[in-house]
């Protein structure tokens, strides 16, 4: 409950390198854009490649995530190694967000609702690009308020320290 | 076609937003009333912090466990202190970094929407200025220049 001077930060979680996570930003964009051109018929399959890879980075670790084992199998030995390290947690954050918003757009485009598919992919594309093209960190904008919103009974308990 | 139209758009929205936070994230801005109490001077003391506050200044930051950035933004603001606390008695500078998570009472006072968020307090614990998203040097030595004006 004490402030902490860097345990929230601290090094005792994974790390891995953070280019990892900018280059699959590029190539979850570029799906996920070639996913929405080609519509709710032809762009189901990608879809499904996007899922299972958000589903993969999000379940059972960034480490886990395809695009991220691409980036060390072929791009990495190209780049050299990296200069610093990342915790893992914020990218591993995003790729649940990316999960549930291309879940609905499954869900959506099974059901025949095409404008649900349109929207949540056109989210997750709005997120993934601004993550390739600025570094977004997704974790900083909408963690925090998720858990304002749902600490909002367990918050007025606490006594101050 | 309407897929073609959705990417040109989403592609604009986020060159402008990206653009956007580029250009405002880490400054320094005044501060903004405080929710909970508009009448009072928002202001935090030592006993609320859990530590205490710097002779010249103190940064209260807040971050997350899934926040990238305020790694740097912890690192760049424990220089500071450690560079201006050198050889002093009291410390001058106060960098105290909390997870938000633990502190939604403060998070919900001082309206804090995103990580890191700091805020600079003055000598006697007052709220004096605000930086949301992560600062640059410049933007710590401006905050400590506006303080001392």
């Amino acid at each position: 409950m004490s402030p902490t001077s860097s345990a929230a930060l601290a090094g005792t979680h994974d790390v891995i390198d953070p280019r990892g996570p900018r280059f699959g930003a590029v190539v979850t964009s570029a799906v996920l854009a070639a996913a929405l051109i080609l519509g709710p018929g032809w762009g189901l399959p990608l879809l499904a490649v996007q899922l299972l890879a958000f589903a993969a980075g999000a379940l059972l670790g960034v480490r886990y995530q395809p695009y991220g084992w691409l980036f060390r199998k072929l791009v990495r030995p190209r780049i050299g190694p990296p200069t610093e390290f990342e915790d893992a947690r914020p990218p591993r954050f995003a790729q649940a967000v990316g999960l549930t918003f291309a879940a609905v757009g499954l869900v959506g485009l099974l059901a025949g609702a095409d404008a649900v598919f349109y929207g949540a992919i056109g989210v997750a594309l709005l997120a993934a690009l601004l993550n390739a093209l600025f570094d977004f960190c997704l974790g900083c904008e909408l963690y925090l308020l998720g858990r304002r919103v749902l600490g909002a009974q367990a918050d007025q308990s606490g006594p101050r320290p | 076609m309407t897929g073609l139209y959705i990417v040109g758009v989403v592609l604009v929205l986020a060159l402008a937003f990206g653009g956007y936070r580029r250009r405002t994230d880490g400054r320094v801005r005044g501060p903004r009333p405080v929710a909970s109490d508009r009448t009072q001077e928002a202001r935090l003391d030592a006993r609320s912090l859990g530590a205490g506050l710097g002779s010249r200044a103190t940064f209260v930051q807040f971050s997350s466990s899934v926040c990238a950035p305020c790694r740097a933004t912890h690192r760049l603001l424990s220089e500071f202190t450690s560079a201006a606390n050198l050889g002093a008695d009291a410390p001058r500078l106060a960098h105290i970094d909390i997870d938000a998570e633990t502190r939604l009472d403060l998070v919900r006072e001082f309206g804090v929407t995103r990580t890191p968020t700091v805020l600079v307090l003055d000598p006697g614990g007052a709220v004096r200025q605000r930086i949301v998203g992560a600062p640059r040097k410049p933007d710590i030595e401006e905050a400590l220049q506006r303080l001392a004006a």
